[in-house]
């Protein structure tokens, strides 16, 4: 091809790329303008109580578990597969959190790093052995991770003999439970380190899916797995991985739990598996595998957080709240069914 | 069924075929892979629509619009892949979709009444209760039969019947059609068994490039005279000329006893492969070709033999053992196995050679796009962009896309499987052309391909491929067609 020819075509690349960023662009213009428009509604609903730091720090405070479980499930969810053991290992990885601090006679960096470490572990083994069956029998990720569900959870009863288990020494915990970055300056209340913590891992992990060679694999093998394999991926690793990230993500969730109340219950993380899975669909990330981001679905964790925070501002009672949840997901879901509906026939 | 057209895009794959059938006649369809048969015939079950032409059973002209309609009108198809639901029992299977009810309730004993009757007339024994993944193929095959039969068919399409049965079996089944014809049903039977057709089948007719070119009593017609009228057309002049592979072009790869457990099992198969050489595996579909080269790029798994390259012997157990010492696998199916249909052209064509570019932990886009540029300006790929999802291009570019993922990186071997099915013309010439170029700078090719010209105009030696293994090697000047043909048939050695 001519050098012209080849300008024209890097001329067209830059081109698509910048008519890409622009869709894109408008896109988050969109979701932006719309949230503008939900939070100065709401705002007003609530006569003022939401748009205060106070508020706006506790919203995030309240979404920090079920983000940050939410971008483990991403990874699963974008593999086409699904992580149900998430709420279990978010209350097992807390029990095994307060059974090892409780042990430990050392420093409270020490105490705290050997917990972290502990805790991932749980996580991590729970989502290995999740994969294993997915990845060597080729079984439903349905099925499996309904089964790691209930041995985690039952595990962590045992550990705890169904009680509880409260730090004897909180202080390797407290900054981290109920702490905050620049508590007292300025009058502000500071922010939290729970806050922090999930702006790390969203990030972390927004960077790995977004700009790394694993998180392209990921994406290839969610879109069509066999030319994956074809390419010479290892899809086994990649898909063994997605579940230890699940797991890992789903452990750090109870470690915070734990920190918060100072103890690590068996019965923590009921039930939150399916609103972290509300989480990133609602994100744009497609059950079919091949497509979604970090970054979709942190927006979905935040939008189901602040739906709950108003309805409360608005003391509306949480069974009416149940419903508006429930048709707040599937409108997600529809709205971007038909999004994309319309840009295929663009 | 009068003046059948149908096209795909860029492909007629029919052009005006006429075909009549008498009651009580088994009337076989020969062709090529890629004649039509199958197409006609999933035209004649209502499973597509025509774009032109017209169905008449006993002189009406009848409208066939879908599966339930063709069946209505009494017209049963087997297809060569079973229709059987695997876990439902014989009786479950005959009368699936026709059971009889008594109110809103199945009535089982009625079910087995019709289906004991006519296997009963048929004077066939099946184990009634068992589940169809547990039969025999003849058992399915049986079952099929009596499905249609329920549903009172009058004309029953058989596609390939005899490809996975024993002699004692096909014995069976042709004492079965016989019986069957004695009562009035015709058969349209699909085969690439030319020894079997004097046997079975009253008249004959041979469909090529999508027509229909002659019909014969089969008594009129020999074996030869067959070959002769499928292949019938002087070798297509498009192709490039090949480079002489020099007389002393070291071995490239080479593959001794090599035995896969792919969908048909390979087994014993020998060949070298010259540096600067293409083969060609040639052979009916089910023969092995597919399976052949699969094993060989690690995508299925290698059970006996080995595969040297180079003089090194080489441990090939997945795909990526077999991209790393250099062997690249160009799949037949481009949609299903070459691309990742909602990623870009830049991300399917570094794929495969990601780690090349990832710099400091990251993906570097910029030499990325850099990268796919030049493929896409080498391979000249029509796309607006890089950026361009590969779902939005021509089957032709999306080929080329797959193309340029192995070319990224600097394969030994390339392994192509239909590496031109179902693009047009031009794209067809190009790819050509770059295989000549590959060769030209010492890269060695395997092409199995369905359509004999492309095989016999692309390459240095022929492989003829058969019952899972190599049956022939032909050089160039010996590959005919009519030979190629005859060995892949079975029809000589």
């Amino acid at each position: 091809m001519s050098v012209e020819a080849k300008a024209t075509l890097e001329e067209h690349a830059v081109v698509a790329a910048g008519t890409r960023r622009r869709k894109g662009a408008v896109r988050a213009a969109g979701f932006a303008a719309g949230f503008v428009v939900l939070v100065v509604a709401v705002n007003l609903l609530s006569h003022g109580h939401f748009l205060t730091a106070g508020n706006i720090t506790n919203v995030l405070r309240q979404i920090t578990v079920n983000a940050i479980m939410a971008v483990g499930q991403t990874f699963v969810i974008i593999t086409a597969g699904i992580d149900l053991s998430v709420g279990s290992i978010v209350g097992l990885a807390g029990v095994v959190a307060a059974l090892v601090a409780n042990s430990l006679q050392l420093a409270n960096p020490l105490t705290f790093a050997i917990t972290l470490l502990a805790a991932l572990a749980v996580g991590c083994i729970a989502g290995y052995v999740n994969a294993v069956p997915v990845v060597r029998l080729n079984l439903p990720p349905f099925i499996t991770t309904l089964a790691m569900m209930q041995v985690a959870r039952g595990l962590a009863y045992i550990l705890s003999h169904g009680q509880p288990v409260p730090l004897q020494n909180s202080a390797a915990f407290d900054w981290l439970g109920t702490g905050a970055l620049g508590d007292g300056i300025g009058g502000f209340a500071g922010l939290p380190y729970q806050v922090i913590v999930m702006a790390i891992v969203a990030l972390a992990f927004a960077v790995i899916l977004g700009r790394t060679a694993y998180g392209r694999y990921v994406l290839a093998l969610g879109g069509n797995e066999e030319a994956a394999r074809l390419a010479g991926i290892n899809t086994r690793r990649v898909k063994t991985l997605v579940y230890v990230i699940s797991g890992g993500c789903a452990a750090i969730g109870g470690l915070l739990l734990m920190a918060r109340f100072a103890s690590g219950s068996p019965q923590s993380g009921t039930g939150y598996e399916l609103q972290c899975i509300a989480a990133v669909v609602v994100g744009g990330t497609s059950l079919m595998g091949g497509r979604g981001t970090i970054v979709g679905t942190f927006f979905g964790a935040l939008l189901i957080g602040v739906l709950n925070n108003v309805m409360n501002l608005l003391n509306i009672e949480s069974y009416t709240q149940q419903i508006v949840l429930g048709v707040v997901i599937l409108l997600a879901v529809v709205l971007d069914e038909l999004r994309k509906r319309y840009l295929a026939r663009q | 069924m009068t003046g059948i057209r149908k096209s795909f895009p860029g492909v007629r794959a029919l052009d005006g075929v006429t075909l009549d059938v008498l009651a009580g006649e088994v009337h076989a369809l020969v062709g090529e892979n890629g004649a039509g048969k199958s197409t006609l015939m999933k035209i004649l079950a209502g499973a597509q629509p025509a774009d032109e032409g017209s169905i008449a059973i006993d002189g009406n002209v009848v409208a066939v619009d879908n599966p339930k309609a063709a069946e209505l009108l009494g017209i049963g198809m087997i297809y060569q892949e079973f229709n059987l639901v695997p876990d439902l029992g014989v009786i479950e299977n005959i009368v699936l979709g026709v059971e009889p009810r008594r109110g809103i309730f199945l009535d089982r004993k009625a079910a087995v009444a019709r289906a004991s009757q006519v296997l009963a007339d048929l004077a066939i024994v099946l184990p009634l209760d068992r589940p169809a993944r547990r039969l025999t193929v003849a058992q399915q095959q049986l079952t099929e039969i009596a499905k249609c039969l329920t549903r009172r068919a009058r004309l029953i399409v058989m596609d390939e019947p005899t490809a996975a049965l024993s002699e004692p079996e096909i014995d069976a089944l042709f004492a079965l059609i016989a019986k069957l014809k004695a009562q009035g049903v015709a058969f349209i039977y699909i085969s690439h068994r030319l020894e079997e057709l004097p046997r079975i089948a009253d008249r004959i007719t041979v469909l090529r490039d999508g027509r229909a070119i002659e019909t014969h009593a089969t008594a009129d017609l020999t074996q030869d005279d067959i070959v002769r009228l499928m292949v019938g057309r002087p070798l297509d002049s498009h192709f490039p000329e090949l480079p002489p592979v020099a007389a002393d072009a070291p071995v490239t790869l080479s593959v001794r006893g090599l035995a896969g457990n792919g969908s048909v099992a390979v087994h014993g198969v020998d060949f070298d492969l010259r540096a600067g050489e293409i083969v060609g595996l040639a052979g009916l579909v089910g023969a092995g070709r597919t399976d052949i080269v699969r094993a060989i790029a690690g995508a299925d798994v290698q059970i006996a033999g080995t595969v040297t390259l180079d003089g090194h012997a080489l441990h090939v157990q997945s795909p990526a053992d077999a991209i790393h010492a250099g062997i690249v696998l160009i799949p037949e199916d481009r949609k299903a196995q070459g691309l990742v249909l909602g990623m870009s052209v830049r991300e399917n064509t570094t794929l495969a050679h990601l780690a090349d570019f990832v710099r400091r932990g990251a993906i570097d886009r910029a030499a990325e796009t850099a990268a796919t540029n030049q493929q896409i300006t080498e391979l000249r790929v029509r796309t607006p962009s890089s950026e361009q999802t590969v779902r939005n291009l021509s089957g032709g570019n999306q080929q080329k896309v797959v193309l340029a993922k192995w070319l990224v990186g600097k394969a030994r071997v390339l392994l192509f499987d239909e590496p031109t099915r179902g693009i047009d013309v031009g794209a067809k010439a190009e790819i050509y052309a770059l295989m000549v170029e590959l060769v030209r700078h010492g890269a060695s090719i395997v092409m199995v391909s369905s359509e004999l010209p492309e095989v016999l105009g692309m390459s240095h030696r022929v492989l003829v491929v058969r019952g899972g293994t190599i049956a022939a090697t032909l050089a160039r000047d010996e590959a005919t067609p009519q030979r190629v043909i005859a060995i892949a048939a079975g029809a000589a050695a």
